[in-house]
């Protein structure tokens, strides 16, 4: 670790770190206790990735965080209680109780987006958050995370190929823990380096110590500023490790102890612990304070979730869409000026120019053919195609070419173009009324 | 709205008649002239004006921000229309065929539908693309996969059979806060002409209408099945059966109340769809009209659907395969005569 950061940047990181793991900690407690109602994961060890990636965003920036990445959360903004809640199924929790662990989100204040169960589904929605962001001229930075095994969807790979033609301001964080669920990362993905998927984007990348959180930080800041300014989506591999199971059920027996005892010893706290005390940052003394702002703050949080009630059963059949303006006001947060994105100035000839070779034509407008059923030949071609006799008997109703014709323009192939619709024409011309 | 008509690169100018198409155009075009959030995501929609060429001129008027031609890849376009949202856009992602919407099945039902129920998130986005078989397409590009998204709560599903309802339906579609998906028959897009009202119109979203007033029996249907149910309606009249036919127009939310009135009047109904049969929309009519007017019902609820079956491609083997007026007409024979 190199000392680069202003010393409330390093206390901060420091903070953070110490809360996620102590937010996961109270959890644990929380399980055992059987107040949490279905799985807690966990990213022990894992806390300099969240914390680091996340640090680097601005307010206004937009993430979506993955199952492990309760601290990314902590850092945008989220307080405690919010986490606790989710896992509780409380009626206060974000989500009301309609969904759990770090399934939620907050578009309008925090600028979070909820993940699902389904990995990868978040590459192209924060690949169009990052559009919106950029059409809009907010000049903001979208922000996702995946693991080593989530990185082998079909979904990763149309998002990141999606973002990288679209050159959108967005940074993926590969999160590689060696262990997807039982898998091992070689049985996964066949790269030493994961960050390698990138060149198949024509991306840049980057590969980071995940345990190092001054270096996660200092290359996803340079990351998102790079994104910023028009660079396009970045990927960044950050090697760590994942200390427990899959979720509380899961012993992970199937890591070997001492791969286990090697990344135990590399515990990215502790690691942080040492350099903040080698560069005078930190002694016995402010680290005590902290113990005691993080017990105070959490306890409190930790009581507020407990006595938020259960959703009331019938709330179930409630919210399933949006009733309107009363519900939700969608109105796009402009920061450049609508004159650029309508006409006239938003006019541009639509063709393709090939760099070296010009351009093409424009479409040939609106009466150009159409792929399948320009109706007027395939009209005169269905005369032929009448169902051979022998099909014929053998359905009680016999098929025949569908109708599309009104019996005068059988007689005068002219009017051929005359629409089935005619017939009930007036009938829909009074319903509408 | 006549300049608009005319930048669109189309023909059609007040007082014309205007295609199923056209109609589908004009949404698009009046609904990016009036909000800038209004965006175009989908494959090959920009130069080259889209397969059907249903975005034609979008893009030379409102630019390359705003009409995104994309790799070809439907979860993509989805997930991005998505996050698009979330900062207030309204995108309309094309489905270059509706077949391929399945490939982005994932991205619809689990992320798009469950956002406004699980945290609050409204994704107002449509999802739009050509439907429906009769035009030889093949098992590739003539589906109608509307109830795979019926069944998912979260979405709505629209599936109209006019010019006027296309085109109404499709702005308020852009308007709602939440995702609906669009179907377009394809067969239907040159086939038929209205003309369609000057001004600005919008057509709820949820409401069925009565195209066809009659006291004998009910025919229920939508999209291209609608004109084949009417067709099929004029004759039976001339055999002194009177069918009343109601087009439903939304699927998702269903106008039950529209569907209730008519079977009490009724008291028979046939329901046709181009849809396949097994767990098509008749079905669940069917079921509604059990639980809530069992007492009326003098017959059966009958199906006129199409074969349980991929859509072949040979025209013998597809005009089987699909519903047609001769199928409608022995139906509601044995029908009316309970």
């Amino acid at each position: 670790m190199k000392k680069a950061l202003t010393r409330q940047q390093y206390l901060d990181l420091y903070y953070f770190m110490r809360l996620n793991r102590a937010v996961e900690d109270t959890m644990v407690k929380l399980f055992r206790q059987n107040k949490i109602v279905g799985g807690l994961y966990s990213s022990l060890g894992q806390e300099a990735v969240s914390v680091g990636t996340a640090y680097a965003l601005e307010k206004k920036d937009w993430l979506a965080p993955m199952i492990r990445n309760i601290g990314a959360l902590l850092v945008k903004g989220v307080p405690p209680r919010d986490v606790f809640m989710q896992h509780m199924a409380k009626y206060d929790s974000p989500t009301k109780g309609k969904d759990g662990t770090s399934h939620f989100g907050d578009l309008e204040n925090l600028h979070i987006v909820s993940p699902i169960s389904m990995l990868g589904d978040l590459i192209p929605v924060m690949t169009g958050v990052a559009i919106a962001g950029r059409y809009l001229g907010q000049k903001i930075v979208a922000m996702t995370w995946i693991g080593d095994g989530g990185s082998s969807t079909g979904v990763f790979h149309e998002g990141m190929n999606f973002a990288a033609v679209q050159k959108a301001p967005f940074v993926l964080v590969l999160e590689n823990n060696q262990w997807a669920y039982s898998t091992p990362v070689k049985r996964q993905v066949p790269l030493e380096n994961l960050a390698d998927r990138a060149k198949a984007y024509g991306i840049p990348s980057y590969v980071v110590d995940g345990n190092d959180v001054v270096a996660v930080y200092t290359t996803a800041k340079e990351a998102v500023d790079r994104a910023r300014n028009g660079e396009g989506p970045i990927l960044i591999e950050v090697k760590t490790f994942r200390r427990l199971g899959h979720a509380q059920h899961d012993p992970a027996e199937y890591v070997p102890k001492e791969m286990r005892a090697y990344w135990e010893a590399r515990d990215p706290i502790a690691l942080y612990e040492n350099f903040l005390t080698a560069e005078r940052l930190l002694d016995a003394n402010n680290k005590k304070q902290f113990d005691e702002k993080i017990e105070k703050l959490l306890s409190a949080e930790r009581d507020f979730a407990e006595n938020s009630p259960l959703p009331p059963a019938e709330f179930a059949a409630q919210g399933v869409y949006c009733t309107g303006d009363d519900c939700h006001k969608v109105a796009p947060k402009w920061e450049r000026p609508i004159a650029e994105v309508t006409p006239p100035k938003s006019s541009v000839p639509a063709v393709w120019t090939v760099k070296g070779f010009g351009s093409g034509k424009a479409s040939g407008g609106g009466s150009a053919p159409i792929h399948f059923g320009d109706t007027e030949k395939r009209e005169e071609k269905s005369k032929d195609t009448e169902v051979p006799e022998a099909v014929a008997e053998t359905i009680k109703a016999p098929a025949q070419p569908r109708p599309v014709k009104s019996k005068s323009a059988k007689a005068t192939p002219k009017k051929s173009a005359k629409p089935a619709v005619v017939s009930g024409k007036s009938s829909a011309r009074k319903a509408r009324r | 709205m006549t300049t608009a008509r005319k930048a669109n690169g189309s023909q059609a100018e007040v007082g014309t008649q205007v295609t199923f198409l056209e109609a589908i155009r004009q949404a698009m075009y009046e609904e990016m002239e009036r909000d800038p959030a209004v965006v175009l995501i989908g494959e090959d929609i920009g130069v080259y004006g889209g397969a059907f060429k249903t975005s034609e001129g979008l893009l030379e008027r409102f630019g390359w921000e705003r009409v995104i031609d994309t790799p070809i890849s439907e979860s993509a376009i989805v997930g991005a229309a998505c996050g698009m949202s979330y900062l207030g856009l309204r995108p309309i992602a094309e489905m270059q065929f509706i077949d391929f919407i399945v490939c982005a099945f994932n991205q619809i039902t689990n992320f798009v539908a469950k956002g406004h129920y699980l945290w609050n998130a409204p994704a107002p986005i449509v999802i739009r693309g050509p439907s429906g078989g009769g035009v030889h397409g093949g098992p590739f590009h003539s589906a109608n996969p509307e109830m795979y998204f019926v069944h998912t709560p979260g979405l709505k599903v629209i599936y109209p059979s006019t010019p006027y309802d296309a085109k109404g339906l499709l702005k308020a579609a852009v308007r709602d806060n939440n995702p609906v998906l669009f179907f377009e028959h394809k067969f239907l897009y040159r086939r038929i002409k209205e003309e369609l009202p000057a001004e600005d119109y919008t057509v709820p979203i949820g409401k069925a209408v009565v195209r066809r007033e009659g006291k004998h029996l009910t025919i229920i249907s939508y999209a291209a099945m609608m004109h084949t149910s009417l067709e099929a309606a004029a004759e039976l009249e001339k055999e002194g059966i009177d069918a009343e036919v109601i087009d439903l127009r939304t699927l998702l939310p269903l106008d039950e109340e529209t569907i209730l009135e008519s079977l009490r009047k009724t008291n028979k109904c046939l329901v046709v769809h181009e849809d396949t049969k097994t767990g098509g929309i008749a079905g669940e009519i069917a079921a509604i009209l059990c639980e809530r007017a069992f007492g009326d019902l003098d017959g059966p609820l009958m199906r006129v659907t199409a074969l349980d079956t991929p859509v072949p491609y040979a025209p013998s083997l597809e005009e089987y395969f699909l519903p047609n007026k001769e199928k409608v007409l022995h139906a509601a024979r044995t029908l009316a005569k309970y």
